[in-house]
């Protein structure tokens, strides 16, 4: 079995998996980070989404073995002390209801910052929820949290 | 109002948890020596199971155990059952067939049960069923809705016609002769298309058994706990209830479709004590899309009578409800009472009779689905309402204006009797939002783009917070439909409240916190709401049908007057005055025409010291619960009108606009409310434009299986929703709240498809109106 080292949320860290295993797997099951959720099997919902050396990803769609010596940030991570400002945005505008597909949307949202800058369009941002589905809001209060928390940020 | 009580857009309590990854799921949890569960699922939609060779299999690496139907047999464990009784027009009962937790003698859908595999891990599970070798004689399929009846193959052997029942509600001769003399027909023929609910958390269990208690623990993706272990023990005979704890945590939406008790649960639990270790099983998205229950499936030919001053005068209605291959916990109910009794919509119809046959097919069993019901009965109803203003030349709005129900109570010709109301209210500021006056404009703006724009109205009820028990026990519920609650003050005056609600998604820990809260005059942090745990909570029914603001909350209402009671004898003893004059307000109770007064804390105190009062008399401690059983169902209802612009050249339907305006009765946290509000009209977009179940007519094998394959709404197909409410207060519960839950996905697919048609001028289209569909319709003839 492959030995994996990475840095997760700050943290060296490094174990065994099988050559199959998925990020997502050994985030969850290896590291206990549990914030990660898997709603698919088929890369669309998004529920997955960590960040891999500073971008967006799918980690149910990456090999834990590809991410050796990567730097990973899971949605346990992005709080810095106090919240982040999309961390924050999200639960003042109501932008989660059951909250499993809200760690992939708060992740995808501040790459969406991190790519496209702190002044979103309503457009840029409904367009860009393409790979995250939520079952529960209608978009609505995600699509304003993501406007407000990308000011703050 | 205070910042944080009844109608305060309170932040909610549980986000904390949610937005730092620190939700607490099923799939989250690990036991210790836990092992891995996966299904083996049959390939075919109907066979004959032969032999299961499992030998294989269980020499496979990791592997612990596999277990079969002759397994589940031999330990006599029961099927899965249907919870509600419906009676055929000749009064014979339902054909509910035998529903076991791993196939017995015969397939019945793409996904049905065969055989578990449970091994060290997950991976290993799921390579060992590859090697369980079954072999099916395969049978012909029954997969279409209409014709399922006249089908030469039966799902089950010994039933005929492939038939549940044959039920029927209203007058048929009385509306017989109402058609017979009207005016004018409008008929239509519609299919209410089948969905597949995908709650973002896959369905997920962990079944333990601790051998020195002799006792089970279920871990499980449930909206209501204590009605599975209900069904466990006394159905299917798991364990006596006292010996068996159901844990929901947090679970990751429902909609419905985490309501029922399903095969794969019931086998982590029952298999957890055959391996002596936890069981853990978490569906994958392609399970979900085979196995949860889904939703709609009606194909119905409806037909509105109408007299010469544009009164309608009667409703007809033949339905079609495909239940597939065994009975779902609540299926009967769906297609029946959940239905017909919302026919009457918004209107005075003096006659409505529908007739609703129910049928098995080699599909997934259907269930309720938000909504459940009502959104196949607004879809007839707000379509045929529609339809007969185009085809009276008269305006949609001032048609329905003219029919609307003026007055309260109101007895519909279908049981319901409406409470409350102002239907014209609704549609007046609906149309005020979205400047109905100058649709036209509007239109001739889109044309100049090239696009054909539409409007489309749905003015939709709903029937909320099923009861009361006894009438829906005369109906053939298995169960009463009540609420409990138990208020816990402790010393220090914070307060912990229990409740049989359970919260998916709908932020219960905050707006029942809100209610505590506004009513102690606590801080709100100094509540917490518990639920989702037999071992905690009494008893409860669970969270659905909208049920848990009206019956949930009046639940502890009930509890907190009994606690306020309770407090106010303590601190008349406490201050040494007459009980009667103490009063309670802003957390604060006095002694009328003095100024004493003692905070909620130090009467909580004083009630558990119990130093200052006869315990002989008064019961040390402060502790109440309630158990609220309501009086009527209640009736939420609305105006949702959605403007569409659709591309002729390729088909695409855009939402350009929705307002909803609704009157839910008081509201507790409008921030709440609006979300559900949003929420439902995405589903009920949904269902209209992107989302449909399809089956191959000939395999049964189910097409749109993935998310590649059946189509989630997304955030780029809305526009931002504008909302607005009225309020005419519920008179059968103290905080005059109606619900909210499923409203949007009620009313928003008619008023889609009335957008659409209107777009582009037809009378009938099927939903989805995708662009494939949409662009035929435009080019019926080429």
């Amino acid at each position: 079995m492959p030995e994996v080292s990475m840095v997760v949320n700050g943290q060296n860290v490094s174990g065994s998996c099988e050559g199959r295993t998925l990020l997502v797997e050994f985030l969850r099951e290896n590291l206990g980070l549990t914030g990660t959720h898997v709603g698919c099997d088929t890369s669309q919902c998004g529920a997955c989404v960590v960040h891999v050396n500073g971008k967006a990803v799918k980690a149910c769609t990456e090999l834990a073995a590809a991410c050796d010596g990567s730097k990973v940030t899971t949605i346990e991570g992005v709080a810095n002390g106090s919240l982040h400002p999309m961390q924050e945005a999200f639960r003042q505008h109501h932008g989660l209801q059951c909250g499993f597909c809200t760690p992939g949307m708060i992740m995808a949202a501040i790459d969406m910052v991190n790519t496209h800058g702190k002044k979103l369009s309503e457009d840029t941002i409904r367009h860009e929820l393409e790979g995250n589905i939520c079952r529960c809001t209608g978009y609505h209060n995600i699509v304003k949290a993501i406007k407000a928390g990308a000011k703050k940020m | 109002m205070s910042d944080s009580g009844i109608g305060a857009r309170v932040p909610r309590k549980e986000d904390h948890r949610f937005i730092t990854g620190q939700g607490n799921y099923t799939d989250d949890i690990n036991l210790p020596k836990q092992t891995y569960a996966y299904f083996v699922r049959s390939p075919h939609a109907h066979a004959k199971l032969g032999r299961i060779n499992t030998k294989a299999a269980e020499a496979a690496p990791g592997v612990v155990a596999v277990f079969t139907g002759k397994d589940v047999e031999a330990d006599g464990i029961g099927g899965l059952i249907c919870g509600w009784m419906i009676h055929s027009k000749d009064g014979s009962p339902m054909n509910a067939g035998p529903h076991p937790i791993l196939a017995s003698g015969k397939v019945r859908y793409v996904g049905d049960h065969v055989a578990v595999v449970i091994a060290e891990s997950y991976a290993e599970a799921k390579a060992a069923a590859e090697l369980v070798e079954v072999s099916y004689k395969v049978l012909p399929a029954v997969v279409d809705t209409a014709t399922a009846a006249t089908a030469k193959a039966s799902v089950h052997d010994d039933i005929p016609n492939n038939t549940v029942f044959n039920w029927a509600i209203g007058d048929e001769d009385a509306t017989a002769k109402a058609f017979s003399s009207a005016s004018h027909v409008t008929t239509l023929d519609l299919v209410n298309n089948r969905l597949i609910p995908n709650a973002m958390e896959p369905r997920a269990a962990i079944g333990d058994y601790d051998g020195g208690s002799d006792s089970f623990t279920l871990y499980t993706t449930s909206q209501n706990p204590h009605v599975a272990r209900l069904v466990l023990s006394a159905f299917i005979g798991i364990a006596p209830e006292h010996k068996l704890r159901v844990i929901a945590p947090d679970v990751g939406g429902g909609f419905g479709s985490k309501i029922f008790i399903y095969a794969e649960e019931t086998v982590c639990v029952w298999a957890a004590k055959k391996v002596g270790r936890p069981i853990k099983w978490t569906a994958g998205r392609d399970e979900a899309f085979l196995a949860d229950a889904h939703g709609r499936d009606h194909v119905s030919k409806a037909e509105l009578a109408i007299d010469a001053n544009g009164k309608i005068q009667a409703l007809r209605v033949k339905t079609t409800a495909n239940l597939g291959a065994y009975l779902s916990t609540f299926a009967s109910s769906v297609p029946t009472y959940l239905y017909a009794t919302l026919l009457s919509g918004q209107y005075n119809i003096p006659n409505i009779y529908a007739e609703v046959d129910t049928v098995y097919t080699n599909t997934a069993p259907v269930d309720a689905y938000r909504g459940a019901g009502r959104p196949e009965a607004t879809y007839v109803v707000e379509r045929l309402v529609e339809t007969a203003a185009r085809e009276l030349g008269m305006d949609p709005a001032e048609f329905r204006s003219k029919n609307f129900v003026t007055e309260y109570p109101h007895q519909t010709p279908v049981i319901m009797c409406y409470d409350s109301g102002d239907y014209q209210d609704s549609l007046d500021k609906a149309c005020a939002l979205i400047k109905y006056d100058q649709f036209e404009k509007r239109r001739a703006s889109s044309m100049r783009k090239g696009k054909m724009r539409g409007i489309g109205f749905s003015t939709y009820i709903e029937a909320c917070g099923i009861a009361p028990s006894a009438a829906v026990g005369s109906l053939g519920a298995g169960v009463g439909l009540w609420e409990s609650a138990e208020v816990r003050v402790n010393p220090t005056g914070n307060v912990e409240v229990l409740t049989g609600s359970h919260s998916h998604g709908q932020g219960h820990e905050t707006t029942f916190a809100q209610l505590v809260a506004d009513r102690l005059g606590i801080p709100i942090d100094q509540v917490e709401i518990v639920h989702g745990d037999t071992d905690k909570v009494q008893f409860g029914m669970g969270t659905y049908g909208s049920r848990s603001g009206a019956v949930g909350m009046t639940a502890i209402s009930k509890a907190l007057d009994k606690v306020e009671a309770k407090a106010k004898k303590v601190a008349s003893h406490v201050m040494e005055a007459a009980e009667g004059d103490i009063e309670f307000k802003d957390g604060s109770f006095t002694v009328k025409g003095t100024d004493k007064a003692m905070a909620f804390g130090e009467v909580a105190l004083a009630a558990y010291v119990a130093h200052s009062f006869p315990t002989d008399q008064i019961e040390p401690g402060l502790k109440e619960g309630a158990f609220h059983d309501p009086a009527n169902f209640t009736f939420p209802a609305g105006c949702h009108i959605c403007e569409v612009e659709v591309d002729p050249e390729t088909g695409v339907t855009e939402i350009v606009d929705w307002v909803a305006v609704d009157d839910f009765g008081n509201i507790i946290n409008p921030n709440i409310v609006e979300g559900q509000v949003h929420g439902g009209i995405a589903q009920g977009v949904g269902q209209a434009l992107t989302e449909n179940a399809v089956y191959d007519s000939g395999t049964g094998q189910l097409l749109s299986g993935s998310y590649m394959d059946y189509c989630m709404p997304r955030a780029s197909d809305f526009p931002e929703f504008r909302l607005g409410f009225t309020v005419t207060e519920c008179p059968t519960n103290p905080l005059g709240i109606k619900g909210c839950g499923e409203a949007g996905a009620i009313a928003a697919p008619a008023a889609v498809m009335n957008a659409v048609t209107n777009a582009i001028g037809v009378k009938e289209m099927d939903m989805p109106a995708s662009p494939l569909n949409v662009w035929r319709a435009l080019n019926a003839s080429i």
